[in-house]
C-alpha cells in the first residue's frame, strides 16, 4: 500500500468517523441526563433528513433556511415524542421506558414507510457542498471537511450549554437525582423537554449531514446508524459527550481500516462494531472516558 | 445490570421482528370459486423497493387490460416481501396457504425468488419470475419459470461491451455478496472477460460489500490501486449509485458497468452527475419495440401512468399475460394444469419479445445496452443471444 492510498483510507475513515461522532453526541446527551437509551434516536435522525428533503424540494427557501427549519421541527418532534411515549412512564421501571422507546422507533419507521413511501428519495445536495478537493493525490469531497467542523462546533456549543448555563446546571442536577432536583425548585418536565429538543435537533443535523454524504433517504435508514452510534457512545463511555466523539472516530476509522487491510472480512463490517462493543463491555464497561456511576435503586 | 438489559433488548427485537411476520386477513377462494386468484410477491419497501413497485405497475396494467380468463374474474393478491429473504418465503407461503392462489408472479431480486423456490415446488403451485436473472432460480425446479434472460448471457454481453467497445484489457469487480444476482452476474462477467481477453489475470481486483452498506470508499480505494481499465459493479440501484458517486469523489474516472437493476429513476436521482456515462444491460427499451404487443403496452402504460415504461413494468406485464395464456390453454385453473401449460409456452408474443420457455423454464431473449447521458437512460444497442 502506497502512502497516498493509506492517506486516502485515513481520509475516508475520518470522514465516516466524524459522521458517527456527530450522531452519537445527541444519543449520549439524552442518556447522560435522563439515563434513558432513546432507541428512537436513529429514527428521529431519519425524520430530520426527510423533513429537510421536503423543505428543499417543495418550497423555494434557500438550503440553509431549510436546514435550520427542518432541524428545529425535528427538535419539536423529539419534544412531542417525549411527551407521548416517555412522560407517562416517568415513575415506571426503566425497562418499561426502554420498551416504549423501541415501540416509538417501530412506529416512526412504519409511519415513514406509509407517508414517505418505500422507494428511496435522493437528498438534494446544495451545490456549494458538493465539491471535490484534491490534496496531493488524495481526493475527497468538501463535505468531509464540513462534517467534523460542524461536529466540533456542536460539541463546543453543547458543552457550553451543559456547563455554563442555568439550564445546563439543572440538567446536571437532574442526571444525579430527579426528586432532589425537583425539591431544589427545578422544573423537571421543562428540563427534560429541553433535553429532548436539543437531542433531536442534533439527530437532525446528523441526518442532514448523512444525507449530503450518502444521498439516499429510506424509511429504515436510521436503524443501522442508530445502532452504530449507540455503540460509538458506549465505547466512549455513554453519557460522556467527548467520549461519544472519540467513540465515533474509533468506530469509523476501524470500519474503514478493516476493509482496507483485510478485504476478505468486508462482510463482517457490521459485526466488527458489535465485537468492539462486546470487548468494551467486557474490558471497560464504563467506556474509554466514562466514569464509574453507582446505580440508582 | 446493563448487560442483562442488553440481552433483553436483543430478545425483544427478535421477538418483534417475528411477530410482524404474522397477521393478515382470512379469505376464501380457490379453483372452484368464480374468481381466479394470482399471487404477486414483490419488494414494495426496502432496498429493492423501486424495482418491485415498477414491476407491480406492469402487472396491474396487465390485469386491467385482461381482467378475465375462462369466464372468471382474475384477482391479484399483492404482498410486499420487504426486500428480505425470510419475508419472501413467508409471503409465498401465505399466498398459497391462506389466499389459495393458483399461480404466483415474482420476484424482482434473484435471492428473493430463490427463497420462495422450495416452497412453490413443495406446494406444487407454479411461479413466474419477472426479472430474477440468476440461473439457480429455475434450475431443478419444475414449478419456477421466468420471462427474462439469465445471467450467463447478461454477463457475457457486458464483458463483450467492455472488451470490444471500451477496449478494456483489465477489469475490477465490486459485488454485493448478499445478493445472488450480484455474485452470479459477477462470476459470469469474470469468466467471459477472461475468455475474451485471453488473459487469466485480467481481473485485477475484486471487492465486496453487503446490501444496506452506504460507504464503499475503502473498497474503491483498494480497487483503484490495481489500475483497472473498467469496473463491473452489479448491485441494487441505491447502493450502486452511492458507490459510483463515491468513486467519482475519489477521482476514479474509469467507466463503471452494471446490470439490469440499475434501470430505475432512483439510480439517476441518487447518483446525480456522478452516474453520467454509466453503462448497463437491461431487458427492454421504449426506443426499440420488438413486437406489436410492445407498442400497445407502451401506449397503455403511458395513458395510465403518464410516463414512459421501463423494462420491469414490461416484464411484469408479460409474466401476467404468460400465466393467463397458460390458464387458457390448460382450460382450467388448477395449479398443476397451469404448470404443465406454462412449460409448453412457445413463441408467446409479449411486450419484451417472443417468449419461449426452455427445459429449465427460462426465456431466451435479446439484451439491451443503455447508458446514462444528460441525466437520462439512452439506448445504445441490442444484443441478440
Amino acid at each position: 500500500m502506497t502512502l497516498v492510498e493509506f492517506m486516502q483510507h485515513l481520509a475516508n475513515g475520518v470522514s465516516l468517523g466524524s459522521l458517527y461522532a456527530l450522531i452519537a453526541i445527541g444519543y449520549t446527551m439524552v442518556y447522560g441526563i435522563l439515563r434513558l437509551i432513546n432507541f428512537a434516536h436513529g429514527d428521529i435522525f431519519m425524520l430530520g433528513a426527510y423533513l429537510t428533503y421536503y423543505a428543499i424540494v417543495f418550497t423555494s427557501m434557500p438550503w440553509y433556511v431549510a436546514f435550520a427549519l427542518a432541524a428545529a421541527i425535528t427538535g419539536l418532534v423529539g419534544f412531542l415524542l417525549e411527551k407521548i411515549a416517555y412522560k407517562p412512564l416517568r415513575d415506571a421501571q426503566r425497562i418499561t421506558v426502554l420498551i416504549s422507546a423501541i415501540g416509538a422507533s417501530f412506529f416512526l419507521q412504519n409511519f415513514a414507510t406509509v407517508v414517505f413511501g418505500g422507494r428511496p428519495k435522493a437528498f438534494p445536495i446544495p451545490s456549494i457542498m458538493n465539491k471535490i478537493i484534491n490534496i496531493g493525490g488524495v481526493s475527497i469531497n468538501l463535505i468531509t471537511f464540513i462534517i467534523p467542523v460542524i461536529g466540533l462546533g456542536l460539541l463546543a456549543g453543547l458543552t457550553y450549554i451543559i456547563y455554563k448555563t442555568k439550564t445546563g446546571m439543572a440538567m446536571r442536577a437532574l442526571s444525579k437525582d430527579y426528586d432532589t432536583a425537583r425539591l431544589m425548585g427545578i422544573n423537571v418536565d421543562r428540563i427534560i423537554s429541553i433535553t429532548f429538543f436539543i437531542g433531536s435537533f442534533l439527530a437532525a443535523v446528523g441526518g442532514i449531514m448523512w444525507g449530503i454524504k450518502y444521498p439516499q433517504l429510506m424509511p429504515l435508514m436510521g436503524s443501522m446508524p442508530g445502532i452504530k452510534c449507540f455503540i460509538a457512545a458506549v465505547i466512549g463511555g455513554i453519557g460522556n459527550i467527548s467520549g461519544a466523539v472519540l467513540g465515533g472516530f474509533i468506530l469509523g476509522l476501524g470500519e474503514i481500516l478493516l476493509v482496507a487491510f483485510l478485504p476478505g472480512l468486508t462482510g463482517y463490517r457490521d459485526a466488527f462494531a458489535f465485537i468492539l462493543l462486546i470487548i468494551i463491555l467486557l474490558v471497560k464497561p464504563t467506556g474509554l472516558l466514562g466514569e464509574k456511576v453507582t446505580e440508582k435503586v | 445490570m446493563k448487560r442483562k438489559m442488553g440481552v433483553l433488548i436483543l430478545v425483544l427485537a427478535l421477538l418483534s421482528s417475528l411477530l410482524t411476520a404474522c397477521g393478515g386477513s382470512e379469505e376464501t377462494g380457490g379453483a372452484d370459486s368464480d374468481v381466479i386468484k394470482i399471487g404477486v410477491f414483490e419488494p414494495m419497501t426496502g432496498a429493492s423497493a423501486a424495482g418491485g413497485q415498477m414491476t407491480v405497475e406492469g402487472i396491474e396494467l396487465a390485469n386491467e387490460v385482461k381482467p378475465e380468463v375462462l369466464g372468471k374474474k382474475v384477482e391479484l393478491v399483492i404482498v410486499d416481501n420487504k426486500s428480505d429473504k425470510v419475508e419472501a418465503a413467508n409471503a409465498v407461503s401465505s399466498l398459497i396457504d391462506k389466499d389459495n392462489v393458483v399461480a404466483i408472479i415474482g420476484s424482482y431480486g434473484s435471492s428473493l425468488s430463490m427463497a420462495a423456490g422450495d416452497i412453490v415446488k413443495e406446494k406444487r403451485v407454479p411461479a413466474v419470475g419477472c426479472s430474477p436473472t440468476n440461473p439457480l432460480v429455475t434450475l431443478n425446479n419444475d414449478y419456477y419459470f421466468r420471462v427474462c434472460f439469465i445471467d450467463p448471457f447478461q454477463g457475457t454481453v457486458m464483458a463483450n461491451y467492455a472488451v470490444n467497445e471500451l477496449g478494456a484489457k483489465t477489469a475490477a469487480i465490486i459485488q454485493d455478496v448478499t445478493q445472488d444476482y450480484s455474485v452470479g452476474l459477477s462470476k459470469y462477467f469474470e469468466d467471459a472477460f477472461k475468455e475474451l481477453t485471453g488473459d487469466e489475470n485480467s481481473i485485477v481486483a475484486k471487492a465486496s460489500y453487503n446490501t444496506g452498506d452506504q460507504d464503499f470508499t475503502a473498497q474503491l480505494t483498494n480497487v483503484a490501486s490495481a489500475n483497472p481499465d473498467v469496473i463491473f459493479a452489479p448491485g441494487n440501484y441505491g447502493e450502486s449509485a452511492l458507490l459510483i458517486k463515491q468513486a467519482r469523489d475519489q477521482g476514479i474516472d474509469i467507466p463503471i458497468l452494471g446490470g439490469d437493476t440499475w434501470e430505475s429513476p432512483e439510480f439517476l436521482s441518487i447518483g446525480g452527475d456522478a452516474v453520467e456515462g454509466a453503462v448497463f444491460s437491461t431487458h427492454f427499451t421504449a426506443e426499440a419495440p420488438v413486437t406489436e404487443v410492445s407498442d400497445e403496452f407502451l401506449k397503455l402504460y403511458e395513458e395510465k401512468f403518464s410516463k414512459q415504461a421501463n423494462a420491469f413494468a414490461a416484464l411484469g406485464y408479460d409474466a401476467y399475460m404468460v400465466i393467463l395464456d397458460a390458464i387458457e390453454r390448460a382450460g382450467s385453473a388448477d395449479p398443476e394444469a397451469i404448470r404443465d401449460a406454462l412449460s409448453e409456452t412457445a413463441d408467446f408474443v409479449g411486450a419484451t419479445g417472443y417468449i419461449t420457455l426452455d427445459e429449465n423454464g427460462d426465456a431466451v431473449k435479446s439484451a439491451i445496452i443503455k447508458k446514462v447521458e444528460n441525466g437520462d437512460f439512452v439506448y445504445l444497442t441490442t444484443v441478440n443471444p
